[in-house]
């Protein structure tokens, strides 16, 4: 408001004037100092005010019209979906060591419905560290020569194609299923699994063919449908190691058995395929379980926090809790349920809430403090799981092949009679029966709703739109920030120079004087400049620290940081050290190291917000603060006041929290208690990461990392 | 209005109906002396082995050279003959296809199937007799003639970038076919209907009588289809006789009720049915403008050598006495009516077995009596299909928007290593693939990177591809044509095609209402033609006049289409032209804001005149800031 008035009138006068947009500029960077106070506040405000935002789902896609067919599966496919369950719990059909019996019942039963089955051998794929293989599309895998007979496994595939339909679509059903060690679980899943597909091999409403996955699990689940999925998508058409594995007598027999035994050619070995995937559906049952209730957990978090369409969280919220009567649930930060300073942040939400109502009727945007502290901590969660960047169940493999997915985990309450088993097999095959059909019912893929969005409960969400303002807010003084301490450096040393040298002087050097300055802050970049250098080089140490054979994770971790250091200091040496030493002397270097160093941080945040927001946004909680306050610990001591002595000690509170294995100890200690905290821990999550190509490694490496060095570095500067 | 115009529609159609007697009595009159009009309809039934039953509608009318009896027809639709003269059609062939044909349970080395198995949605070929030049135009006039003849979008295929024209690969080999399909293509009774009218009963009389809707349209696969020739008779080239060829093939259920089966034993059970259980309907009596209407019963080779009919042997000697009671009384199945001929197929060069066939006259029976066969099975019976020698399948690899690849899969079937093994006695024989691939021009293949993987080698292309035709696609103008003729070594087991493209972004007018779904790659077509599917079945006298029995001895090369496939395309967001306007408004508002304002200033003087001001003023912000603390309140007290 008041710049606009400042505008029109300014533009009367007809005085000189600098343009409004300068002038507003300006104005934010002399008071960058209350500017970032207010910023910083309220952008944490506003990310705590999230579960209060969050809006209720609704689905967005007109043609998915959840609910509005009665569910067609009747006790006659559950009780077939139990037989099923009988026969895979029966002692002798484990006799087999590497479970091919197991497969060879489920194959029988879904040849037996008219299903096209095919059996897709795998080897295991060890996710290993790629280099500069970030975000790269999934490949077709390096063929390894020295596969073993002993270690493969096998997924079971059946497929019914849709008798009306064109075959251009397809939607998977995926159950994971260890045959060598399957709990029961298991087995009612793949129970559940059969009754439904033993409905659709009758219905007539089919449009889009459907493929039920049974995953070998033992060894991952998400390798098993990763190894599939890459078959299907990307598949070798010449493969060396083939002939090696056929070889190995198992197979063959598993194979050839399976050929007699069937009439008709509704069974081959080899890969069968339906079209475009349209969504997947993962499907597990919990063996044990504490609630009170069946529950229906929903994980959705794939890999670099990407998120399916908020359509299909939906469609499965609403049937269950609609149709159902199953209680979803998503996954929560537990820690924070029973925080007591969250809940009181609630309860003054809610008096606020209230005291605007009072105000004005119309305004209705307060919760409860309960169900504030249950948001917050699914909001936690989904924040958390996002940032990790690491799948959370099976389904993230759909993802890499834009195949919106989900894992859904039936947790019935406990008890093993019949009546219990039948209950949970008509309700849980109902319910995917409920979504299968929803989703056969798209005539296009998920497009309608969300793609960015957070969680707070499964029935409500955060959008984009209303997460970045938290974000925005947070890195917004940055820039402001970094201007006003280049302004400030450049400024300050001119006044310096001009008192210590002659009048005279200063009118003949002007001009090259003020040339050499607005130079100089490049001293500072090359510094900057060379600590990413850095931070790059930490990143990939791992790759060849792996290489080492038998080497314990603290080892590793410790000949990681032993590198790093070392490598810092050769760094630091070749290319700093010359000309850093011709300038150290000046006044006012550690301004223009900051200033540079949160520009950097700024496009650092920039980016990893586009590519994954949940890391941005942590990343940013962390290290805005850091690069903000950082400031000479001789300076703050020097001056002595009360201001500067807090300011201190934030700087060296906040210089230990975001050094990152600082930060991942803390946040393992709050999660999970500080006992037994390892040092070699901090090197699996590191691996974790990186295995599972989570941007979220090279933030760290090459933004966090990095920031926290440099300014480390300017807390220690000698001025 | 309309009730006004009902009385003479009414005396129209008595009028008419007058006139077409006259001309059937005329038409009867002369009968001896000229080839004349005819009209054919059967009906052939065919048991399949995953307990479907294929039922296949076959109606011929021809029309001798028009010279003899003007523009006029006694039975022949008068649209289609308006339409082969008016695009001089020499040969065309429309389909209409819901569902997939199974290759691998329903077969695909028969006549049947090679001929009538379709890609889903609409098909159409035609080869025109017109100059080079005047067949683009004659294409589009056909479509849109035929749009409105069937009620369906071909006018579609009227733009350049839809059809394409093969060269040599597709089997009516000569340069002015043209070929278009519309994979998308929804089939349903709107188009039967009219599909119906151009037979003289319509569906009210004999065989067409059990063109059910409901039961139809409930079957797995539903193809239409409508060939016709027109052969020259004079130099002109305006006189043709032309046969019109109406087929429909479906595939259905015989009784849906399976949930009721329990027992694995009743599963092998080939289920019973008979034409009133399936279709709901029972023929009675014939069609009076029908020269002959018959329904068939088709034993296919692999059933027959799976029944073992008691005097095997000696079934030749069967066959020449047509009546003996072993081969419709058989242990294994029961036939409720006797045929009224039995066929048998003289000896097939590619099968061991031969296939029976049950013919039954319908016109012995009446409406009082009206006739329903139905066939019982006593004992279970597997058996498999004659396949393709390789069983062809696309798909898509890769993922993303960017790129991806075609790959076209060849996998041997049990029938080739039988077969081949009979036939290669020098060892080194061949088998020639033919492939025949349309692309829209969205989908940018590059062909240099085609490869090709033989038995899980990666092979040079030259070593196996003997002759390659590609026509790449232009933006917006015309699709990527590719035609490739693979000699294969017989011992192959699998044969693998992959070639590269990029998906290419198309303007916001060019996506259809649902671009979300994805956009369809027809099918490629894979033919074989070394192989001809013809069932030659003992020579009779009556056989030769048989449309239905005549057509399956002529030979046809063994076709197979593959999937439709369906590429997702980077699609903007239809919902976001407001926000785009609204953006592209701030921008230029901004520029042209800003263009204005260096246009208007005089830099240097501005400069200076500040440079005066800096040196009486100490600082700028304080004043910048005492200068907005004066407007704030100078204001304020303006607005009280």
């Amino acid at each position: 408001m008041a710049e606009t008035k400042e505008k029109s009138l300014s533009d009367e006068k007809p005085k000189p004037r600098v343009r409004p947009i300068v002038r507003l500029g300006i104005f934010l960077i002399s008071h960058s100092f209350h500017f970032s106070v207010v910023c910083c506040t309220a952008g944490v405000l506003a990310l705590f005010l999230l579960p209060v935002l969050a809006k209720n789902t609704y689905i967005s896609e007109n043609a998915l019209m959840p609910g509005s067919a009665s569910p067609m599966l009747s006790n006659q496919h559950v009780s077939d979906g139990n037989r099923l369950v009988k026969d895979l719990t029966n002692p002798n059909s484990k006799s087999s060591e590497t479970g091919i019996e197991s497969h060879k019942i489920i194959a029988q039963y879904m040849l037996d419905l008219g299903a096209e089955v095919s059996f897709h051998k795998f080897h295991p794929q060890m996710n290993q560290f790629h280099p500069l293989h970030f975000f790269s599309s999934p490949d077709s895998g390096k063929i390894q020569e020295n596969y073993s007979c002993s270690s493969y496994g096998i997924n079971t595939v059946g497929i019914i194609r849709a008798p009306h339909g064109d075959g251009k679509e397809a939607i998977v059903l995926v159950t994971p299923y260890n045959a060598l060690k399957s709990g029961f679980g298991e087995a009612l899943s793949l129970g559940i699994a059969y009754s439904v597909f033993s409905l659709l091999t009758q219905v007539t409403w089919l449009a889009k063919d459907i493929i039920w996955l049974v995953a070998d699990s033992q060894y991952g689940e998400y390798a098993a449908v990763a190894a599939w999925l890459r078959e299907y998508q990307t598949p070798k058409f010449s493969s060396l190691s083939t002939p090696n594995a056929e070889m190995c007598p198992d197979v063959n027999n598993l194979f050839e058995l399976k050929g007699h035994s069937i009439s008709g050619s509704k069974f081959s070995n080899s890969f069968r395929r339906a079209g475009t995937m349209a969504s997947a559906l993962v499907l597990k049952v919990r063996d044990q379980n504490e609630q009170f209730e069946d529950t229906i957990s929903i994980y959705a978090e794939a890999s670099n926090g990407q998120m399916p369409n908020l359509d299909l969280i939906n469609v499965v919220n609403y049937l269950a809790v609609h149709r159902q009567g199953l209680r979803v649930n998503v996954e929560k930060l537990w820690s924070l349920l029973n925080s007591s300073w969250l809940k009181s942040l609630g309860e003054i939400f809610e008096s606020l809430a209230k005291v605007a109502k009072s105000l004005y009727p119309k305004w209705k945007f307060g919760i409860p403090a309960t169900e504030y502290v249950e948001g917050t901590a699914t909001l936690a969660s989904s924040l958390y799981y996002q940032a990790l960047g690491v799948p959370t169940g099976p389904h993230g493999a759909f993802r890499d092949y834009q195949v919106d997915a989900i894992t859904l985990e039936i947790s019935p309450k406990f008890s093993l009679d019949k009546v219990w088993r039948n209950d949970i097999l008509l309700r849980g095959g109902r319910l995917i029966e409920g979504v299968i059909r929803s989703v056969n019912n798209l005539l296009e893929k998920f497009h309608q709703s969300f793609f960015l969005y957070l969680l707070t409960s499964p029935s409500k969400f955060v959008s984009v739109g209303v997460y970045m303002i938290a974000f925005a807010l947070l890195i917004a003084p940055l820039p402001m920030v970094a201007a006003s301490l280049y302004v400030d450096a450049n400024s300050s040393s001119n006044c310096s120079k001009g008192d210590s040298s002659t009048p005279s002087a200063i009118t003949d050097t002007d001009e090259h004087s003020i040339a050499i300055r607005s130079w100089r802050w490049l001293n500072s970049a090359k510094l900057v400049f060379i600590v990413h250098l850095w931070g790059a080089i930490v990143s990939l140490l791992p790759y060849f620290i792996s290489q080492i054979p038998d080497c314990s994770p603290t080892t590793s971790f410790m000949i990681w940081v032993l590198l790093s250091i070392l490598s810092l200091l050769t760094l630091n040496s070749v290319l700093a050290s010359p000309l850093a030493c011709a300038k150290a002397t000046q006044e006012k270097e550690w301004a223009l190291v900051k200033s540079v160093t949160i520009s950097s941080v700024f496009i650092g945040l920039g980016l990893m917000s586009v590519i994954n927001f949940a890391t941005a946004e942590i990343g940013a909680l962390l290290m805005v603060p850091m690069c903000l306050l950082a400031q000479p610990l001789k300076l703050d001591v020097r001056a002595g006041t009360l201001r500067s002595f807090c300011r201190m000690i934030c700087n060296l509170v906040l210089g230990h929290i975001a050094f990152p294995p600082a930060a991942f100890f803390l946040l393992k200690g709050m999660l999970d208690g500080f006992g037994n905290a390892n040092v070699g821990d901090f090197w699996m999550w590191v691996e974790s990461l990186w295995a599972w190509n989570s941007a979220t490694y090279l933030f760290i490496g090459m933004v966090q990392l990095p920031c926290w060095v440099l300014c480390i570095s300017i807390l220690f500067h000698t001025c | 209005m309309v009730l006004l115009q009902r009385p003479h529609i009414l005396l129209l159609l008595i009028d008419t109906h007058q006139f077409l007697q006259c001309w059937i009595a005329f038409g009867s009159a002369n009968e001896e002396g000229q080839q004349q009009e005819e009209f054919s309809e059967e009906l052939l039934v065919k048991p399949l082995p995953d307990h479907k039953l294929l039922a296949h509608f076959h109606f011929q009318s021809s029309a001798p050279p028009s010279t003899s009896n003007g523009c006029h027809h006694h039975l022949f639709p008068k649209a289609i003959s308006q339409l082969v003269q008016k695009f001089r059609v020499k040969e065309m062939e429309l389909s209409f296809t819901q569902g997939r044909w199974n290759y691998e349970s329903w077969g695909g080395f028969d006549p049947i199937s090679s001929s009538n198995a379709k890609p889903p949605g609409v098909e159409l070929w035609a080869v025109f007799d017109v100059p080079q030049h005047h067949i683009d135009a004659s294409w589009k006039n056909l479509t849109h003639t035929l749009s409105g003849l069937f009620c369906a979008s071909i006018n579609f295929l009227e733009s350049t970038a839809t059809y394409s024209t093969p060269e040599w690969s597709f089997p009516p080999a000569s340069g002015n076919v043209r070929y278009g399909t519309l994979p998308c293509e929804a089939v349903c009774t709107e188009n039967l209907t009219p599909w119906l009218k151009l037979l003289p009963c319509r569906d009210k009389a004999a065989i067409a009588l059990l063109l059910d809707r409901p039961s139809l349209y409930r079957g797995f696969y539903h193809s239409q289809r409508l060939h016709l020739t027109s052969t020259e008779s004079s130099s002109e080239g305006i006189d043709s006789g032309i046969i019109l060829e109406q087929t429909l093939t479906v595939v259905l259920q015989p009784n849906s009720e399976r949930a009721i089966e329990v027992h694995a034993s009743e599963k092998h059970v080939q289920p019973s049915w008979s034409l009133s259980s399936i279709f709901g309907k029972q023929v009675s009596g014939r069609c009076v403008l029908a020269k002959s209407s018959s329904v068939y019963l088709l034993l296919d080779r692999g059933l027959v050598a799976e029944l073992k009919f008691p005097n095997k042997e000696n079934g030749k000697s069967a066959a020449n006495g047509l009546t003996s009671e072993n081969f419709w009384s058989n242990p294994s199945f029961e036939l409720s009516v006797n045929p009224d001929r039995i066929f048998l197929e003289e000896s097939s060069s590619h099968s061991k077995s031969l296939s029976i066939l049950y013919m039954f006259q319908v016109e012995k029976y009446s409406e009082s009596e009206p006739f329903d066969i139905g066939l019982m099975w006593k004992v279970p019976v597997a058996w498999l299909c004659q396949q393709t020698p390789l069983h062809a399948s696309r798909f898509f690899m890769g993922s993303g928007n960017e790129r991806g690849a075609i790959a076209i899969s060849l996998k041997s079937t049990q029938f080739t290593e039988g077969f081949m093994s009979a036939n290669s006695k020098d060892g080194s024989c061949e088998l020639r693939v033919d492939v025949f691939q349309v692309v829209p021009w969205y989908v940018k293949v590059y062909f240099h990177s085609l490869r090709v993987f033989v038995d899980q080698q990666p092979r040079a292309v030259s070593d196996f591809i003997e002759k390659i035709h590609v026509s790449p696609s232009k933006d917006k103008m015309s699709p990527g044509v590719m035609e490739v003729v693979l000699k294969l070594p017989c011992r192959v087991n699998t044969a693998a095609l992959t070639i590269e493209f990029d998906k290419g972004f198309l303007r916001i007018d060019e996506y259809p209402p649902d671009a979300n779904q994805g956009f369809d790659i027809p099918s490629a077509i894979i033919s074989f033609p070394n192989f001809h599917a013809s069932m030659v079945f003992l020579e009779d006298d009556s056989l030769n006049r048989s449309p239905l029995l005549s057509k399956f001895q002529e030979k046809c090369p063994v076709m197979s289409y593959t999937e439709v496939l369906l590429v997702p395309l980077t699609t903007p967001d239809f919902s976001m032209p407001y926000n785009v306007i609204t953006i592209k408004c701030t921008v230029f508002a901004l520029y042209f804001g800003s263009l204005l304002n260096v246009l208007q200033r005089r830099v240097a003087e501005e400069e200076r005149f500040l440079k005066a001001k800096a040196a009486k003023k100490t600082g700028r912000l304080p004043l910048l800031l005492s200068k907005l603390s004066a407007k704030l309140r100078g204001s304020g007290i303006n607005q009280d």
